[in-house]
C-alpha cells in the first residue's frame, strides 16, 4: 500500500473525476459528500507521501515494473519507462497544492447552491488536481507535458465555467491559448532533447546534457513556456483575467497550477540544466523580468476598480518576488546567499499560495454577500461582516510582507539575498512591497470602512462552512509568520537540499553517483 | 538537402502558426494558427524517429528479412505524437466551444472588439 502512494495520489482524483457524473445522478447531497470524502483521502495520501519522502529520501515509482531499468531491451540501457520521482521539492509542492485544493473544495461546497452542471464542475476540479499533482511528481519530460496539458485544459474549462458572463469566456480562451502555445514550445524542446540524447527521463537528461547549441535552444524554449504559464511579464496579461473572472474556488486551483509551473521552472533550471549549461545573460534576464513583473503588478494594482482584479495584479507581483529569488540563486549559484535566495523563493511559493488564496476567498465572500465587486459601490462592510474584515486584514498584511505574517518571513530572505547581490534590487523589491501595503490599505478602507451604504445593510458573513477554510488559511498565515523556522526546517530545507543535490536526483534513477 | 526538407516544413509550419496567432484578428484564425503550430511540432517529432528505408515498428507484421531493430523506425516519437494529437484535439474542441459561446455573447469574432477585460 505505502509503496503505491505516488500512483494512488494521481489515480484517486482521476477516478473521482470520472465517477462524478454518475454520483451526481444519485443526489446532490451525496455528490457533495463524495467530493468532500475524496479530497480528504487525497489530502491524507499526500501527507503520507510527504512523510515517506522526508523519512526515507527520494521515492522512485516505476509504472509497470519494480525497477526503472528492468525489462528494457538490453541494447538500450536507458530507462524508457514512465517514472514518478518525488524528492523534497516535489513533496513541498504536493503540500502547497493540497492546501489550496482542500480549502477550495471546502469553500466550493456551500458556495455553489443553485448552479446547474455541478457534476462537470467537480469533475473538472478533480481533473485539474490530478494534472497539478502529476506535474509535481513526474520524473519524465513528456509526462510533464501531458500533465501540463491536462491541467491547462481543465483549468480553462473551469475559468469559462459560468458561461452566462461573457468575461469568463474571454478569460478562459486567453488562458487556453497561452497555455497551449506554451505547452507546444515545451513539447518542441522535449523533441529537441530526445533527438539529441534519446531520453525523455529527467534524470537521464540531467546526466547527459552538455553545453551544446541545441541544449541552449531547448532551455530557452522551456523557460519561455514555463515563464508564460507562471504569469511573468511580459506574458502576465492572462493571469489577472483568469484569477479575477473565475469563481474563488477555481481561482485557488488555478493558483496551484501557476505554482506548479513555477515548480517546473525550478526543476528544469536547477536539476536538469543548471550545472552544465552556461548562458551568460540568462540570470540577469531572469532578474530583469522579475523586477518588471513586480513593477507592473504593483502599479497595475493601483488603478483597478474591481476587487478581484486588484488582488490578481498583486498576485502577479508576488510571482515576480519568487522569480527574483530564483534569478538571484541562478546568478550566485546555490551556495552562500544564493542558497538563501532559493530558500526564500521556495518558501514564498507556499506563502504566496496561502495569502492569495485567502484574499480571493474573502473577495468571494464579499461578492456572495453583496453581489458587487466594484470597489466604488462597496463600503462600510466591516460592521456587518466582521469575520471577513478581520481575515482580509490578516491576508493583506501577509501579502504585502508585513511582520508578523508569513509573507514577511519569506520576503525577508529574498531581500537579504538580493541585497548581497546588489542593494538596488532589494530596494526596488522593498519599495514595491510598501506600495502594495499602501494600495491594500486603500482597498481595505474603501471596501470595509467608511460610511455604510444603504443598499448593503443586509450584508452578512458567509455561512460557517465557508468560514472554516478562511479560518484555516488565516491560522496558517499567523502560524507560519510567528514560527517561520518550523516550516523552513520541516519543509523548505528538504526542498532546497534536493535542488542542491541534483546528482542525488540522477543517481536515484540511474544508480552510481 | 532533400533529407532536411521535413525540418524546413516544420520551421515553416511553426512560423506560419505563430504569425497567425499573433497578428490575426479573427478568433477562428487564431485557433487555426495554434493548430498549425501543433502540426508543426507533431511533424518534428515524427521526423525525429524516421530512418531512411525503415519500416513501421510492428513486430507481428514485419516484411521478410527485416533486421531488428536496425531497419525499424523509432516507436517512441510515434507514441509521443499520438498522445500529442489526442491532446491537440481536446484543446481544439474546447477552444472552438468557447469561441461559439463568445460569438453568441458578442455577435463578433474580432478580438479587437472582444475586449472587456483590459488594464
Amino acid at each position: 500500500m505505502i509503496q503505491h502512494l505516488p500512483a494512488l495520489i494521481i489515480a484517486l482524483p482521476l477516478l473521482t473525476a470520472f465517477l462524478m457524473p454518475l454520483i451526481g445522478r444519485i443526489s446532490p447531497t451525496f455528490r457533495k459528500l463524495f467530493a468532500f470524502i475524496m479530497i480528504f483521502l487525497v489530502a491524507i495520501i499526500g501527507i503520507l507521501l510527504v512523510h515517506e519522502v522526508h523519512s526515507k529520501g527520494i521515492i522512485l515509482y516505476t509504472f509497470g515494473a519494480p525497477q526503472p531499468g528492468e525489462t528494457t531491451p538490453s541494447s538500450l540501457k536507458i530507462p524508457v519507462r514512465i517514472i514518478f520521482e518525488i524528492d523534497g521539492l516535489g513533496a513541498f509542492m504536493v503540500i502547497v497544492s493540497i492546501i489550496l485544493a482542500f480549502t477550495a473544495m471546502f469553500y466550493a461546497l456551500p458556495y455553489f447552491k443553485e448552479e446547474r452542471g455541478l457534476d462537470r464542475f467537480y469533475a473538472l476540479l478533480f481533473l485539474l488536481l490530478a494534472g497539478i499533482l502529476g506535474m509535481e511528481l513526474t520524473g519524465d519530460m513528456f509526462n510533464f507535458f501531458v500533465f501540463l496539458e491536462i491541467a491547462s485544459i481543465s483549468a480553462s474549462a473551469l475559468i469559462a465555467f459560468c458561461i452566462d458572463r461573457s468575461e469568463t469566456l474571454e478569460a478562459g480562451i486567453k488562458y487556453l491559448a497561452i497555455s497551449s502555445i506554451g505547452a507546444l514550445f515545451f513539447l518542441l524542446s522535449v523533441g529537441l532533447l530526445y533527438g539529441e540524447y534519446d531520453a525523455l527521463n529527467m534524470a537521464m537528461l540531467a546526466k547527459s546534457i552538455s553545453n551544446t547549441f541545441i541544449d541552449k535552444m531547448a532551455l530557452i524554449l522551456i523557460l519561455g513556456a514555463l515563464l508564460m504559464k507562471a504569469g511573468i511579464a511580459p506574458m502576465h496579461m492572462w493571469l489577472p483575467d483568469a484569477y479575477a473572472e473565475a469563481s474563488p474556488p477555481v481561482t485557488l486551483c488555478v493558483i496551484a497550477a501557476t505554482q506548479a509551473s513555477m515548480y517546473g521552472l525550478l526543476r528544469m533550471i536547477f536539476t536538469i540544466f543548471h550545472p552544465s549549461i552556461d548562458i551568460a545573460f540568462l540570470p540577469a534576464l531572469i532578474i530583469a523580468l522579475s523586477l518588471i513583473t513586480i513593477g507592473i503588478g504593483a502599479t497595475m494594482t493601483l488603478i483597478q476598480n474591481r476587487l478581484t482584479r486588484a488582488i490578481a495584479f498583486a498576485g502577479v507581483a508576488e510571482m515576480g518576488y519568487i522569480l527574483l529569488g530564483v534569478g538571484t540563486a541562478m546568478y550566485a549559484g546555490i551556495k552562500g546567499y544564493g542558497e538563501v535566495a532559493l530558500e526564500g523563493a521556495i518558501f514564498h511559493v507556499l506563502n504566496d499560495a496561502i495569502d492569495m488564496g485567502l484574499l480571493f476567498l474573502v473577495a468571494g465572500s464579499v461578492y456572495l454577500a453583496t453581489r458587487e465587486l466594484d470597489m466604488n459601490n462597496l463600503g462600510g462592510l466591516a460592521r456587518r461582516m466582521r469575520f471577513t474584515a478581520i481575515t482580509f486584514l490578516i491576508a493583506l498584511l501577509a501579502s504585502s510582507g508585513m511582520p508578523p505574517m508569513n509573507g514577511f518571513a519569506s520576503k525577508l530572505l529574498i531581500y537579504e539575498s538580493t541585497y548581497a547581490l546588489n542593494p538596488i534590487l532589494s530596494i526596488i523589491a522593498i519599495l514595491a512591497s510598501i506600495l502594495m501595503l499602501a494600495i491594500f490599505v486603500r482597498i481595505f478602507y474603501s471596501v470595509f470602512l467608511g460610511p455604510e451604504l444603504p443598499n448593503l445593510r443586509d450584508a452578512r458573513d458567509p455561512p460557517v462552512l465557508m468560514l472554516i477554510p478562511m479560518l484555516i488559511l488565516s491560522i496558517l498565515i499567523i502560524f507560519l509568520g510567528i514560527f517561520p523556522s518550523y516550516a523552513i526546517d520541516k519543509l523548505v530545507d528538504p526542498a532546497v537540499r534536493s535542488l542542491i543535490d541534483a546528482k542525488g536526483y540522477v543517481s536515484a534513477v540511474i544508480g552510481g553517483g | 538537402m532533400i533529407q532536411n526538407l521535413p525540418y524546413i516544413a516544420v520551421a515553416l509550419l511553426i512560423i506560419i502558426g505563430l504569425y497567425a496567432t499573433i497578428f490575426k484578428k479573427n478568433l477562428i484564425k487564431i485557433i487555426m494558427g495554434i493548430t498549425i503550430l501543433e502540426s508543426g511540432v507533431n511533424l518534428f517529432l515524427i521526423t525525429l524517429g524516421y530512418r531512411k528505408g525503415a519500416v513501421a515498428p510492428i513486430y507481428t507484421n514485419l516484411p521478410e528479412g527485416t533486421k531488428v531493430p536496425q531497419s525499424l523506425t523509432f516507436p517512441v516519437p510515434q507514441a509521443l505524437t499520438l498522445t500529442s494529437i489526442v491532446i491537440g484535439v481536446a484543446v481544439l474542441a474546447l477552444m472552438l466551444a468557447i469561441a461559439v459561446q463568445i460569438y453568441r455573447k458578442y455577435r463578433t469574432l474580432d478580438v479587437t472588439k472582444i475586449r472587456r477585460l483590459r488594464g
